[in-house]
């Protein structure tokens, strides 16, 4: 059992440390050659004007992560289920039982579609 | 103390893990040189011609070139963070490949012994990949946000934007295919479709379709390319959130691309295109590798062809598309399932 997880941690070690050999050879072989404008953020030649990451974005793209959390975690409680599915004692049960689950669901996406959440102008 | 038995089975896993990892570094120099030569062919060019016969030496041409790159920080970045974005996009793309099925177990013929040529057989497998793959997205916006650049940053939260809300799509499905294989496990969803390719999943009428198609776009989405290649939109955002990247991390993003189009392709083949099964009974030993890997390579292909045909969605299009059809119909299309399997 635990024996099907080890190779998540082993090929994280491999696909790391070959990243960062590539890094060090690059690092090795590289010129260093920095002036101030070449290190200024890239602004179609411009003096960049003010801090990019003060805090400002949209807040419709908060919007669609928050979508994101509740529909994602919805669908995970439909594995289970989907697995289940075919054992013929319970299936009728939880077929209808996920009908209600869905219409919740699907309830929740016409609420957002009507409240102009998945509007994007 | 382990005994020798499990200390065996390790190696072994080292050694898959290697051979894996090795092979996925090296794909993108394939890669890389065929779409060129695809762009070019169908654009009436020649595509890479100089380096090399065909321009075969070229993707080396062009990896020598990003190894001697100058690496530049802006010096307004998050320091920290713009160095670990790159690997932390890379990585999770590579540990999907943990959970992916090549084949069936093949005899190694001078040891004699059984090797199964996938790496792992989770029993959680496609909730595996779904999980993993989704934790590239934290690359991009870190990547994105750590330059502070303001191209970047709207490159940034654009990708994961649009990269978290197809990923609900492509999440129902998932949960259809597990339906109609009754499986969370890659290798057992392929062996449910065994037989001919009637029994593949995509012939599953009528949802079996509908299930790929969503997939398809879900997928295409995920991996940020044409028509949903909104990230590196270049006509309104410079390059997206990797603008301010050079050399070998830039490198390691578009590592990360490639690597993310082979898993989609093999994830389409294993769940809707029977994996390793052969279409049909041949009279000749054909290793059953050789199956996935003609179908996804045929995938990818595709992709590529998408990619030089068609133009790029507008944003607001991208979000109606995962939102208002690509779910609803999701919906709808997992009661239908339900319906038939029960």
């Amino acid at each position: 059992m635990l024996l099907s997880y080890l190779p998540i941690l082993i090929m994280i070690g491999f696909a790391t440390a070959m990243a960062l050999g590539a890094l060090f050879a690059s690092f090795l072989m590289r010129p260093r050659n920095p002036y101030r404008e070449k290190l200024s953020p890239w602004e179609c030649g411009m003096e960049p004007v003010g801090d990019a990451t003060g805090g400002h974005f949209r807040v419709h793209f908060f919007i669609i992560a928050i979508l994101f959390v509740i529909f994602d975690v919805e669908t995970l409680f439909l594995f289970p289920w989907a697995v289940l599915l075919t054992d013929k004692s319970i299936s009728l049960f939880i077929f209808a039982e996920m009908i209600i689950f869905v219409a919740i669901l699907a309830l929740g996406l016409i609420y957002a579609w009507a409240k102009g959440a998945l509007e994007w102008v | 103390m382990p005994d020798i038995a499990t200390l065996l089975q390790v190696l072994l896993i080292v050694v898959k893990v290697g051979v894996v990892t090795m092979i996925l570094f090296g794909l993108p120099l394939p890669l890389t040189w065929l779409e060129r030569k695809v762009a070019g062919h169908i654009q009436v060019r020649l595509g890479p011609w100089r380096v090399g016969p065909h321009g075969l030496l070229q993707p080396f041409a062009d990896m020598i070139k990003l190894l001697f790159k100058e690496d530049i920080v802006p010096y307004k970045a998050d320091k920290l963070l713009f160095n670990l974005a790159p690997l932390i996009t890379m990585v999770p793309a590579f540990a999907v490949f943990v959970a992916i099925p090549f084949g069936d177990s093949v005899m190694i013929p001078f040891i004699n012994k059984e090797v199964t040529l996938y790496i792992s057989d989770m029993n959680v497998g496609i909730l595996y990949i779904l999980a993993i793959s989704g934790l590239g997205v934290y690359g991009l916006i870190l990547g994105g946000w750590a330059s502070n650049s303001k191209y970047a940053l709207l490159g940034g939260l654009r990708s994961s934007a649009q990269m978290i809300s197809y990923e609900v799509a492509m999440t129902f499905a998932a949960v259809g295919v597990v339906m109609m294989t009754n499986s969370l496990s890659l290798v057992e969803m392929v062996k449910a479709q065994s037989g001919s390719f009637l029994s593949w999943n995509i012939f599953y009428l009528p949802v079996g379709p509908v299930w790929f198609v969503i997939f398809l776009i879900a997928g295409l989405a995920e991996i940020n390319r044409i028509p949903f290649d909104l990230t590196e939109d270049e006509g309104t955002l410079a390059a997206g959130f990797h603008t301010e990247y050079s050399g070998m991390k830039f490198a390691f993003f578009m590592l990360a691309e490639y690597v993310a189009m082979v898993t989609i392709s093999i994830l389409a083949v294993v769940m809707f295109f029977g994996g390793w099964n052969a279409p049909l009974e041949v009279p000749v030993p054909i290793p059953p590798i050789f199956w996935l890997v003609a179908k996804a390579a045929a995938f990818i292909y595709f992709f590529m062809w998408i990619r030089f045909t068609l133009p790029r969605y507008r944003y607001d299009q991208l979000m109606t598309i995962g939102w208002k059809i690509l779910i609803p119909v999701a919906l709808v299309n997992l009661l239908v399932t339900g319906f038939m399997r029960i």
